[in-house]
């Protein structure tokens, strides 16, 4: 007998422990059990719903804490409010979508899926990206995509200081102002193929009104991480 | 760990019930320091030739009448004592200076947790939620307040050792972090004649400032000074008698996020502090850049000053 429910699972973390919620929703790797959640009252606690590996919606109400849906694999976290330090850390696959504002290191060490942030995200966003794509609404802070190593960064705002430093392979975009790039980060073309590359990431992240084409493209000049004897200095 | 928060009124409704909004605030930052807490208000004024000064006894049957009536005997007038557990407020006929002087020398059983025309310092071991009740934050109005939720590292789990400090007349600190070369610039602050009283690193960041504020440098100056005299990571909260600042260094480790309404400015570790308060899901909301002084003051103590 099938436990697949159409409804929606409410739980309460005001009355649920989060240990036993996040233990539920890690149990959905195994066995079959509710296919979209509604968490209540989060009260900004940490770590809510890490760990998922299920096709699962798991919904937000509130303001989470730090590492909220870190690790997630396949399933879509969805939350109605702003997440703390950390959200979506080291993502393999699936969707993270925050409607408010991210602090500080989201979606950083992410292998995989799209991580959407509708407000502001802060210093640090997507550092050390190794597949993951993030879309920003808003702008990000200093040291976004520090070391990322591959995916792709959309910024509909601006960016801080230093963005991309020591980059690798990832491909940034940024719509408005960098304040600074990083080490051996620089400006690049936007040809045709970035703009449709745009235009398919904020079509996945649900947004319609930014133009693809009003993107610039940052990426790595390649002078720094493949080993140069002239720059032996710089290290 | 350690929590911090913050709460700058810009409407009366929000000066009424100040200490209910901090300690709601501080309620939210259990997690992040559970050791003990604390906060500072700024409300009523001492008149001129007055001072404020906010004492803690061990002994919880200190007899703070008598204190007073010492006082009183001593420089010509204090008011009847603010108790609130282990601290009372007591506002003496004196110099700020000269009335600490008279309980270091006199009752050295007791400290002076802050001294000034405006501050109350109140802090003490244990949970925020036990804190808020002992010290019945609901009835504390103000102009602003500091709060601080502790998670120790760097010294011992005591009241002294709790935030916020204060190392100058309406000054005090709050701090996330913690600083690495906080023994050597004690002692180098010792021989300006800045006097410390725990091991903590906060209370040197707290006299650092209290010393460059002493030779002429305004607040923000002082806190850019820190950029470059303190080493480690810290996120600083400031008050002064006509507001507060907010400090990160210049990696930004420690987290931070400032918000602001119509009605207040809020400052926090994380945003749930901020979002008990009314009107949070209205409020600009953004997290405070690496190495920048932001600094909100209210205008009408030092037009007073001026006039």
């Amino acid at each position: 007998m099938s436990t697949v429910t159409t409804g929606v699972e409410v739980v309460d973390l005001a009355v649920t422990p989060l240990r036993a919620l996040n233990q539920r929703l890690h149990d959905l790797a195994r066995e079959e059990g509710p296919t979209h959640w509604r968490v209540v009252n989060p009260n900004g606690a940490h770590a809510i719903a890490c760990g998922l590996d299920a096709d699962v919606e798991v919904e937000i109400e509130g303001h989470a804490g730090y590492y909220c849906a870190g690790m997630n694999k396949r399933a879509t976290v969805r939350i109605h409010g702003n997440a703390g330090t950390g959200l979506a850390e080291n993502m393999m696959s699936g969707q993270v979508v925050v409607e408010g504002s991210a602090s500080q290191s989201a979606g950083a060490t992410g292998r995989g899926g799209l991580l959407v942030v509708h407000g502001d995200a802060s210093a640090r966003c997507g550092i050390s990206m190794k597949g993951i794509d993030i879309v920003v609404k808003g702008s990000v802070g200093h040291l976004s995509a520090f070391m990322a190593q591959t995916g792709r960064l959309v910024v509909c705002g601006d960016a801080g200081d230093a963005l991309g430093d020591s980059i690798y392979e990832a491909r940034l975009y940024v719509r408005g102002t960098v304040k600074g790039l990083g080490a051996d980060c620089i400006e690049k073309e936007l040809r045709d193929e970035h703009v449709v590359e745009v235009a398919e990431l904020l079509k996945q992240a649900g947004i319609a009104d930014v133009d693809p084409a009003s993107f610039k493209r940052y990426g790595s000049a390649r002078q720094l991480y493949s080993f140069k004897i002239d720059n032996a200095g710089a290290y | 760990m350690c929590g911090i928060v913050g709460l700058f009124a810009k409407s009366t409704e929000i000066e009424e019930r100040l200490g209910a909004h901090l300690g709601a605030m501080l309620v939210q930052m259990s997690d992040r320091g559970p050791d003990s807490a604390g906060v500072a208000v700024y409300r009523d004024p001492a008149p001129t030739g007055w001072c404020k000064l906010a004492l803690y006894s061990r002994d919880p049957r200190e007899d703070w009448a008598t204190v007073a009536a010492d006082l009183r005997s001593v420089f010509g007038g204090c008011e009847e004592p603010d108790v609130r557990a282990s601290h009372a407020v007591v506002v003496v006929e004196a110099a700020a200076d000269d009335a600490a002087r008279w309980v270091h020398d006199e009752r050295p059983d007791l400290r002076t947790m802050s001294a000034g025309r405006s501050i109350e310092i109140y802090k003490e071991v244990g949970l925020p939620t036990d804190f808020a009740v002992e010290f019945r934050l609901h009835d504390l109005y103000g102009s602003h307040g500091l709060g601080h939720t502790r998670m120790a590292t760097e010294s011992k789990v005591t009241t002294e050792g709790s935030h916020p400090f204060s190392t100058g007349l309406d000054l005090c600190v709050v701090h996330n972090g913690s600083l690495s070369n906080h023994n050597r610039l004690r002692a180098s602050l010792r021989r300006e004649g800045i006097e410390f009283r725990t091991e903590n690193d906060t209370e040197v960041a707290a006299g650092y400032l209290a010393w460059r504020l002493r030779e002429g440098a305004t607040l923000q100056e002082a806190l850019e000074g820190c950029l470059s005299d303190l080493d480690g990571f810290y996120t600083f909260l400031c008050g002064t008698q006509e507001g507060f600042a907010v400090l990160r260094d210049p990696i930004a480790c420690k987290p931070a996020v400032l918000a602001e309404t119509d009605d207040w400015v809020a400052m926090a570790s994380e945003w749930r502090a901020i979002a008990v308060l009314p009107g949070a899901s209205e409020a600009r909301m953004w997290e405070p850049e690496p190495g920048v002084v932001y600094v909100w003051e209210r205008e009408t103590d030092r037009a007073a000053v001026a006039a």
